[in-house]
């Protein structure tokens, strides 16, 4: 396969993963092939990178991109084609080991012939001594015995992944790396020592599995070729991750995108401020200025308007079937209540609270929705959602609060456990404040089907919004502002 | 374009004689960047050397070094060019009498009378010259577009004289905090560099080679810290510039190891909200 063919496929997949490659970008990875050898992998990915990767973002969807179309370029990533040579390599890595004195336990002929035991205890050495060598070759040897990878058996990599590192025993591997250190160190560890060994030690586990996870999919790739199994490790781009469906790692960088997303709408919303209406004619500053004109009032001077203060009060449902929303939807309002000075944000389930004190800008967010959880007195019967209740309620305690100033933004499926509406609240508040939105997580198919009644609430707002995922709040932080 | 580096290495020691310590990738783009003729986009958290990266490349080269710092409100008066009025007022009062009108207006809107701003000043300079566009995440989206013409093309437009194209082709660095999105026509004409805090041992060898007479021993403490202070969940993860801040006070305090004391004690160089520095000592349990 010519490189040419080799990268249209990438860049067809990268596009198919959600990577918007333009054409101009294809034509300088092209020109970058050019500058930069293939076989110098590194250097070759940095460079791809940099002409087709323009967001750091889909950094992630990249390298796995590129690990699986270009695993199998240069040399030191063949695989061997048959066991022969897989036995001679894994021969003349066993040597190596034993002139450097570590391979004690495999003196007799390769590492085929070792027990799991031994392999453990030498994967022990390894990331006890930090050893990269040692280490790769033993992710080899342990894919290639406990996987039980078969040519063709269409399981995804993570099957092989969960098979290899359950045999190994990786999950106490910690433990015992930190007591046999404890063992060898001459004194007392201290506990500040003691932890950076503990950071060390993770580091070169996680660093073992990636190693573990390369080789499988070398393996895989080797057995279906690059497209069918870049179209298996497809996974979404980060702003394109459902807030519903969201696991704990996409939550993560889902925070780290949320920061910037909250600062372009304090932006937005600032520079509105500034560039808005001008103001009523500045009398005295006009008179100042037209002395210079000989008392002709040539140019005229206006105040200078006054900046509103946007208000916002979020309120928020967090009621089990918007669980994995609500977290979000908390993120959110911690984000939104760094960068406005004026936010009060309310949760409710079928009862209604004020969280505003929980989010205040210095605590930890993990603290503050820790709060929310458990402080928060959001329960009224049974801890099923009732807008209805929720909503009379907060205008009961809090609608007074609403001024013409005040946007509002409402966040939840309204799943309603068929209860009142009491939608006049919602048509209150559209009349009272300045905007009501509506953030729905639920697909818009879903919406005003069971005891979904968005419809009927959002009739009275000013729109309501699908949100579901990160593509869709900016959008409508784009249409907001 | 004559080309000014031979390979990625050659960037990556050129790189290391000017005290900068790149990785492969920071290398691999600015080597190519060189060859494409393209600038760089370079983004990531504050702190971790983007700007000193365009300056570095200048001094590796020789070349000066233009620095547009941008913010919001910045417009093409300061950022490319404008008249010299009072120049021109001057001129056509000198001779009021003796030049016909058409020679006047020819003669005021020529370059002399044109002060430079950054931009044109970074191309029509004869000489090599490394443009620096700092934080351009702070102007508004509208002014983005100024910079479109210089960056793809390397000319400026200028009605009353005509198109300025660059005599030779300067290396150019946008630098990004990633504050908003930047238009896809901008990141389109550039190339993209994310700088992300340095692995460890880069770290060490950073701290080992801005700070003078330090340890190994040390270094390799300092880098190991702040390794597992960013692995917390932080508002703000001490950078590579707080790194060497902190280093420099501990070799003036005499320490040769730190021990959990003397972390504690300074942990306010590295972090810089309250909140961080109480979980941080927590974290590391030297708050006990």
């Amino acid at each position: 396969m010519t490189v040419l063919d080799l990268m249209s496929g990438f860049i067809a997949e990268l596009r198919k993963a959600g990577l918007p490659v333009s054409l101009t970008e294809n034509l300088d990875a092209m020109e970058a092939v050019k500058e930069i050898p293939i076989e110098d992998r590194q250097a070759f990915k940095y460079a791809l990178a940099a002409t087709l990767v323009k967001s750091n973002s889909h950094w992630r969807a990249f390298e796995t991109i590129f690990e699986v179309y270009f695993s199998l370029r240069g040399p030191e990533h063949q695989i061997p084609s048959d066991m022969t040579d897989s036995d001679a390599e894994l021969w003349r890595e066993e040597q190596e080991m034993q002139q450097q004195g570590e391979g004690a336990a495999g003196s007799g002929g390769g590492m085929d012939s070792l027990t799991p035991e031994e392999i453990a205890q030498m994967l022990m050495q390894a990331l006890m001594n930090g050893d990269q060598a040692m280490m790769r070759a033993l992710a080899r040897q342990s894919v290639q015995r406990f996987a039980g990878m078969e040519p063709g058996r269409p399981v995804g990599g993570t099957y092989y992944l969960y098979r290899t590192l359950r045999n190994l025993d990786l999950d106490n591997m910690l433990d015992k790396l930190m007591e046999a250190n404890r063992e060898q160190a001459a004194e007392e560890l201290t506990k500040l020592e003691e932890r950076l060994e503990k950071d060390e030690f993770e580091s070169r586990i996680e660093q073992f599995k990636q190693e573990v996870e390369a080789e499988i999919r070398r393996r895989l790739v080797a057995d279906r070729g690059a497209e069918a199994m870049a179209k298996t490790l497809r996974k979404p781009l980060p702003e394109d991750v459902e807030f519903m469906h969201a696991n704990k790692e996409e939550m993560q960088s889902l925070k780290k995108a949320l920061q910037p997303l909250t600062r372009k709408l304090a932006a937005k919303l600032a520079r509105k401020r500034r560039h808005g209406r001008r103001g009523p004619l500045d009398f005295r500053a006009t008179v100042r200025s037209s002395l210079s004109y000989g008392g002709v009032p040539a140019d005229p001077r206006f105040k200078y308007p006054r900046p509103s203060k946007p208000e916002l009060m979020v309120v928020a449902d967090i009621s089990g079937s918007v669980a994995a929303f609500a977290r979000f939807t908390l993120m959110l309002v911690y984000a939104i209540q760094g960068q406005f000075s004026k936010v009060r944000s309310f949760v409710f389930i079928d009862g209604i609270d004020e969280v505003t004190d929980y989010f205040k800008s210095n605590v930890d967010i993990s603290d503050a929705i820790h709060r929310v959880n458990t402080e928060a007195d959001v329960v009224w019967v049974d801890g099923h959602s009732d807008y209805g209740h929720a909503f009379e309620v907060f205008w009961e305690r809090y609608g007074k609060d609403i001024n013409p100033k005040t946007t509002i933004l409402l966040l939840g499926d309204a799943r309603n456990n068929y209860h009142a509406a009491s939608s006049w609240v919602i048509k209150e508040m559209q009349k009272r404040g300045r905007h009501v939105y509506w953030l729905n997580p639920e697909p818009r198919s879903y919406w005003n089907t069971g005891d979904s009644i968005v419809g009927e609430y959002g009739s009275f707002t000013d729109g309501v919004y699908e949100c579901r995922n990160l593509r869709q709040l900016e959008a409508f932080v784009e249409k907001l502002a | 374009m004559e080309n000014r580096f031979e390979s990625v290495e050659h960037v990556r020691d050129g790189l290391k004689k000017v005290h900068y310590l790149s990785d492969d990738g920071i290398a691999g783009v600015v080597f190519l960047a060189q060859r494409l003729g393209k600038p760089i986009l370079v983004e990531g958290p504050a702190g971790t050397g983007k700007t000193q990266l365009a300056k570095s490349v200048a001094e590796m080269l020789n070349a000066r070094l233009i620095r547009l710092q941008c913010y919001e409100g910045l417009d093409e008066s300061k950022a490319l060019y404008e008249w010299n009025y009072k120049k021109q007022l001057l001129r056509i009062q000198a001779d009021k009498n003796s030049d016909s009108w058409s020679q006047v207006q020819d003669d005021i809107f020529s370059e002399e009378f044109l002060l430079t701003r950054p931009l044109l000043e970074a191309i029509s300079s004869p000489d090599p010259v490394v443009l620096l566009i700092d934080e351009v995440d702070r102007v508004e989206i509208e002014t983005e577009a100024l910079l479109l013409e210089i960056l793809s093309e390397y000319q400026v437009s200028i009605p009353e004289l005509g198109t300025i194209t660059a005599k030779q082709i300067p290396m150019v660095f946008l630098t990004s905090n990633n504050t908003r999105e930047l238009s896809e026509a901008l990141k389109r004409r550039c190339l993209f560099l994310h700088i992300d805090y340095p692995d460890m041992e880069r770290e060490k060898e950073i701290v080992l080679t801005k700070v003078p007479d330090i340890t190994q021993n040390l270094a390799d403490q300092i880098a190991r810290i702040v390794r597992s202070i960013r692995q917390l969940d932080l508002k703000k993860a001490p950078s590579v510039s707080e790194t060497l801040d902190w280093a420099r006070t501990l070799m003036l305090m005499g320490i040769e190891n730190i021990d959990a004391q003397e972390a504690k004690d300074t942990l306010h160089i590295l972090l810089k909200y309250q909140t961080d520095i109480t979980k941080a000592a927590k974290e590391l349990s030297v708050d006990k």
